[in-house]
């Protein structure tokens, strides 16, 4: 196996068959297509998003990287291992963090989750105990080891989660959601910590999420899926031309106003004194707001960054017209 | 890894699982008093059910208070042990739905041994406690003409007994990964069929012994073995040394439950929820 085919994936596919009651004991069968033919490979030491709105198949292609689910067709490897047939012994090699579902014990102290883990890995004790110290001194764990875990926050418990997906030194490490319901302080924490850990150690990270900054930050590389499908591969800005997709100012004037005009942005909303301007996300906002302050009386103003449904959705209806 | 291998890790796990529960509940040390004081007095006034029918008839399909108190023990303490073992696998629909199964199924150890040991109760000891104290009440007042093979055949019943349970457990969770709402159908069986057995099958129609005896073969926890302790006939007309086959026949229904488990395990990994 060679470093550039860490994970691959060739023309994988997962069928449902979705049964629907259409009468009193009538039942209608149909299949759905959670993932369609989906190929591609992951480098070793890659850090990777993977996104796309929800029901596009994004959590069922990570239950397949992770052996939980067994794919209907196609053929799928993680470091040479085929997932669904071997998935205890690919349980060694892999973390898993599932942002909304934790691992950890409610009703123990967090230091006891990581006790189970070193026995239930079977982790030397020197190298548990070297990466225990490490998560501890990196995701700021120190006070919070001795506290039962239900009495920690959001994202203290999803700091507690990443710690307990990485004692067993996985080489690669799924998120699902990692930084959904935290705080700006708690994502910037994961985000640094994540960072860190691919860049140090070389740990391979595929993170499913829905927040754009997740991916600006962190991932050098973009998956889209949508209905099943890939819908485009490869780095973020590129993503923004696919989809050209825009940002979008809104201004607050003094008072009300015709719509104003500046060059390469248009307005696309008015309500009474404020106004909403989508420009070109690749375009830098400040050209704009100078513009903007000379010309007209400006009360306040904020940046937009679009969301990522709105990205795909356009890249897909662009598709479906070309 | 042999078929040794897999049994040794499968154990290794639910103990290890078992105790972190186990832990988790003595950090409600008041509730866990509670609960375990309830479990007891819940199935004693079951028993006391019994004792107030005996207050009104002599025998129950022939049979005395302390032979059916003996059938009732029997079956109390063997359902009791399958309970406080692996009872918390009708929950096993619940974590398919909400998606928690898919965090054990990430882990490098046996998801049978996982499931079995969630939420682990010593609580559960309230049961087996009572199904003894009732067998013990029961061996006093008989009047048993005590062989070796009688009394060889007393911890084989209760261990089959708890086997067969179990069994019946693992195969209902089984089934909950075609139908996820299916528990209160397991409880159908597990304690239902729990309730049957402390009453003597001279009680109920012959279809129903049939049924009990060939097909879900809960007559081999108590009924059968118990004719013969108690030197009574089976209403089946079985020949004598049928009740000493409760260990085979345990041996077989857990490797049936054990090939089911399997398939819904399969069959989930292929469906999802």
């Amino acid at each position: 196996m060679a470093d550039g085919d860490f994970i691959v994936l060739e023309r994988v596919e997962k069928v449902f068959d979705v049964r629907r009651k259409t009468g009193f004991l009538k039942r209608e069968r149909r299949q759905v297509r959670a993932v369609d033919s989906i190929s591609f490979t992951v480098a070793r030491g890659e850090m990777v998003g993977y996104i796309g709105p929800n029901g596009a198949g994004k959590s069922t292609t990570i239950k397949m990287l992770t052996g939980i689910l067994t794919p209907s067709a196609g053929r799928l490897r993680v470091a040479g291992i085929d997932p669904s047939s071997e998935r205890r012994r690919l349980a060694h090699r892999i973390g898993v963090v599932f942002g909304q579902r934790t691992t950890l014990w409610w009703d123990l102290p967090l230091i006891d989750s990581y006790r189970l883990a070193h026995r239930m890995y079977r982790i030397p004790d020197a190298r548990y105990r070297e990466n225990l110290d490490r998560c501890v001194e990196l995701l700021e764990l120190g006070e919070l080891l001795e506290v039962p875990v239900r009495q920690l926050s959001l994202g203290q418990r999803m700091r507690g989660d990443i710690a307990a997906a990485l004692l067993h030194d996985p080489e690669v490490l799924y998120l699902d959601e990692p930084t959904i319901g935290l705080d700006v302080v708690s994502k910037a924490k994961v985000r640094g910590f994540l960072r860190e850990l691919n860049s140090e150690r070389g740990t391979t990270v595929l993170l499913t999420t829905h927040d754009l900054q997740d991916i600006e930050q962190l991932c050098s590389r973009v998956m889209v899926i949508d209905h099943g499908r890939l819908m485009y591969d490869g780095p973020l800005a590129g993503l923004h031309e696919a989809g050209e997709s825009e940002r979008t100012l809104v201004v607050d004037l003094e008072r009300e106003l015709p719509p104003v005009r500046v060059p390469s942005a248009r307005v696309v909303r008015v309500e009474g004194p404020r106004q909403w301007l989508a420009f070109p996300a690749g375009q830098s906002a400040a050209p704009l707001v100078a513009h903007l302050a000379a010309e007209y009386p400006l009360v306040d103003l904020s940046v937009r960054e679009p969301d990522i449904e709105a990205v795909i959705a356009k890249m897909y209806a662009e598709r479906a017209v070309s | 890894m042999g078929e040794t291998g897999r049994v040794r890790e499968g154990l290794r796990t639910y103990l290890m699982i078992a105790g972190m529960w186990v832990r988790s509940t003595m950090a409600y040390r008041a509730s866990f008093v509670m609960t375990t004081f309830g479990s007891f007095a819940t199935t004693f006034f079951d028993f006391v059910g019994i004792l107030l029918m005996f207050s009104r008839v002599d025998a129950l399909g022939g049979w005395s208070l302390p032979e059916v108190a003996f059938l009732y023990g029997v079956s109390g303490t063997a359902f009791g042990l399958a309970d406080l073992v692996i009872g918390s696998m009708e929950r096993l629909g619940r974590r398919v739905r909400d998606g928690t199964l898919d965090t054990l199924l990430v882990r490098p150890a046996p998801v049978l041994a996982q499931v079995a040991a969630d939420q682990f109760a010593l609580r559960r000891l309230g049961r087996v406690t009572q199904g003894l104290l009732v067998l013990g009440w029961s061996l006093s007042r008989l009047d048993v003409d005590w062989t070796a093979l009688k009394l060889l055949l007393m911890p084989v019943m209760l261990v089959s007994g708890c086997g067969i349970f179990c069994a019946v457990f693992v195969a209902g969770a089984a089934f909950q990964f075609l139908a996820q709402d299916a528990s209160e159908v397991q409880n159908a069986f597990t304690y239902g069929g729990g309730a049957l057995l402390q009453y003597p099958p001279t009680v109920f129609a012959k279809e129903l012994v049939r049924g009990v005896t060939f097909v879900l073969p809960l007559a081999f926890v108590n009924w059968l073995p118990a004719t013969y302790v108690l030197g009574r006939p089976y209403p089946l007309g079985l020949p004598r040394w049928v009740a000493f086959a409760s260990p085979l026949v345990a041996v077989g229904c857990c490797a049936l439950a054990g090939l089911a488990w399997r398939a819904g395990l399969r069959s989930y990994r292929s469906t999802g929820s």
